[in-house]
């Protein structure tokens, strides 16, 4: 140290004596803000240098601070990556639980629903071949499954036991080549010999082209294999091409839309009938109205009428009401009423027309069966004002049959009587 | 320059260095101080006289010491700022500083008797010493004041052949070897 400072000596003191007056001059100098210059200079020399030491450590502490939560950052992608590979796979898992629950839960219902005695069974592996189309059950012999028993779900057949070992059996599906059974189609009761082709579709063979079988319609096992009880769905018609003698028709099973995991083995088939095809404008049901609570009023119809006949029908009531003439009433050459006389209109928000009592119960009851079938029968049973066309009076046009008051046929909400 | 350069020079040049009385060299400064601030008041043509600068110059040279040249410098200058009004101490200092150390610096190595070399030491040294306080002026007070180059050279050589004047009668002044 001592060698440094006398070999420097010269120029250590010329900047020390240097230093010093320019100490000198920072004390005593103030610039124009009336500030010091040893306050000016001493903080322009110390603020670019602590700007670098602050970039410096800015940079420093920020590229170790990202460098650290990138690695966070990467360890937490991984973690949540694979926290998200589990919940897919669980999430996966639970549609995979709830669609089996569901299937069992239809399984259990069918099996109680339908008259043949079943066995619930799960397939638990498919056939080795390639395009073989063969499962086997849980269920075998020792369970009493036979072979030629068939292997149905609620939605339809799935295909029949071809074998049947002590603790499972093998399933031949509805699309193996050589899978045979007797259907009848749904609407035409169209029979035919369903076979599979090795493809999701089967094929409905034997039916004569002069057959009707139409695109969307339903097949159902027809009993005649001895193997399907009559009465179970097979599939749906995609195709049908004509042809002779025979035409084609190509079926999509129902059986094995879904797939197959739970199934029902038919111990002891009951034949039943094939539903009926559900008319295009199938009658509607409408519930009874509520009861009114308690302090409100029960809704009254309105009268409110539409037509002229409507018209005419709610004049020719008012009349019969003033002159207290009941339609229907008095033999041939009694009196009619005076239709000419002056009926003041009812109040506006009052019933246009008094019901008479036995209409009470019809009315309130017609709006429910307004649709319904029996309805209909009922209204081509009961005369209706209408018939008073046909009576011998032509004065009295209103004059209902005795057997059904006036009222009852028209109910509100209906056509009034023509 | 390093020491050993330093012990070089001044072992082969230790018999040309001038030694000068105390007195002396407190007076002549002084005086040289003295007409700086009082002479121009009555002869203001003489103010372009930097005589503090030229004895700085002349006992730098004659010393052949860089620390005494740089003291030398340091005590002219700021006795030159005590007796300038508006001026900091310090801005003459500096400057006379430096000059006193690099002329010392010079003196050291070539030989400063001979007038000629006097006079360009001197010309030299002058517009160095304008230079450097225009420099530290601007830089240091913010003062933006010219730096007329012509005018610095003239005064350069004016100031330089009376530098080389004033050194002959300064000669007087030394010891006897």
């Amino acid at each position: 140290m001592e060698t440094l400072l006398n070999r420097y000596r010269n120029i250590t003191v010329l900047l020390l004596v240097i230093f010093a007056q320019l100490v000198l001059i920072a004390v005593q100098v103030r610039n124009d803000q009336d500030v010091r210059m040893v306050r000016v200079w001493s903080i322009t020399a110390i603020t670019p240098l602590a700007r670098v030491l602050e970039a410096i450590r800015g940079g420093a502490s920020g590229f170790f601070q990202n460098y650290i939560l990138m690695h966070d950052a990467r360890a937490d992608n991984r973690r949540l990556q694979g926290e998200l590979d589990r919940l897919k796979m669980e999430n996966q898992f639970l549609k995979t639980e709830i669609s089996t629950a569901d299937r069992a839960k239809a399984l259990v219902a069918f099996q109680q629903h339908t008259q043949s005695r079943t066995m619930a069974a799960r397939v638990i592996a498919a056939g080795a071949g390639a395009n073989s189309k063969v499962v086997f059950l849980d269920r075998g012999s020792g369970s009493g499954v036979e072979k030629g028993m068939a292997v149905v779900t609620p939605d339809g057949i799935v295909g029949k036991v071809i074998a049947a070992y002590p603790t499972a059996s093998e399933v031949m599906l509805v699309t193996d080549p050589e899978f045979a059974a007797g259907v009848v189609s749904q609407k035409n009761h169209v029979v035919g010999t369903l076979k599979g082709q090795g493809q999701s579709a089967c094929k409905v063979d034997y039916v004569p082209s002069e057959e009707k079988v139409e695109v969307g319609e339903n097949f159902y096992t027809s009993g005649d294999d001895r193997i399907f009880p009559k009465g179970f769905p097979v599939g749906v018609v995609r195709v049908v091409r004509p042809g002779s003698p025979y035409q084609e028709v190509l079926v999509e099973p129902t059986g094995l839309q879904h797939g197959v995991e739970a199934v029902l083995i038919v111990l002891e088939g009951v034949h039943q009938a094939i539903p009926e095809v559900p008319p295009a404008n199938a009658p509607v049901y409408l519930g009874t109205p509520p009861p009114p609570a308690p302090g409100e009023q029960p809704i009254q119809p309105t009268g409110l009428v539409g037509t002229d006949a409507d018209r005419l029908l709610q004049k020719y009531r008012q009349i019969g009401a003033a002159e207290n003439h009941k339609f229907g009433e008095g033999g041939p050459g009694a009196k009619p009423p005076d239709f000419n006389i002056k009926v003041p209109p009812p109040a506006a928000g009052e019933p246009a027309t008094s019901q008479s009592p036995a209409a009470e119960p019809a009315s309130g009851r017609a709006g429910e069966r307004a649709n319904s079938p029996s309805a209909a029968a009922e209204k081509k049973a009961a005369p209706v004002a209408g018939d008073v066309h046909r009576t011998p009076k032509p004065a009295n046009p209103v004059a209902p049959s005795p057997a059904r008051p006036l009222a009852g046929s028209v109910p509100p909400g209906q056509s009034p009587p023509q | 320059m390093t020491e050993y350069g330093d012990r070089y020079l001044v072992g082969n040049q230790r018999e040309q260095v001038s030694r000068f009385r105390a007195r002396v060299m407190l007076a002549v400064p002084l005086a040289a101080i003295l007409f700086q601030v009082y002479v121009p008041r009555f002869l203001e043509f003489l103010g372009y006289l930097e005589l503090p600068l030229l004895v700085t110059i002349y006992f730098a040279l004659m010393r052949r010491s860089q620390i005494g040249g740089l003291f030398i410098g340091a005590f002219i200058g700021l006795a030159q700022d005590s007796l300038s009004i508006k001026q900091p101490l310090g801005m003459f200092g500096i400057v006379k500083t430096l000059v006193g150390y690099f002329a010392a610096s010079v003196g050291l190595r070539i030989d400063v008797e001979h007038s000629v070399i006097r006079f360009l030491l001197t010309f030299f040294f002058y517009f160095f010493h304008q230079f450097l306080y225009w420099v530290l002026a601007r830089g240091l007070l913010g003062r933006q004041i010219p730096f007329e180059i012509q005018l610095t050279l003239v005064l350069g050589l004016l100031n330089a052949v009376v530098g080389v004047t004033l050194f002959h009668f300064l000669d007087k002044l030394r010891e006897p070897a």
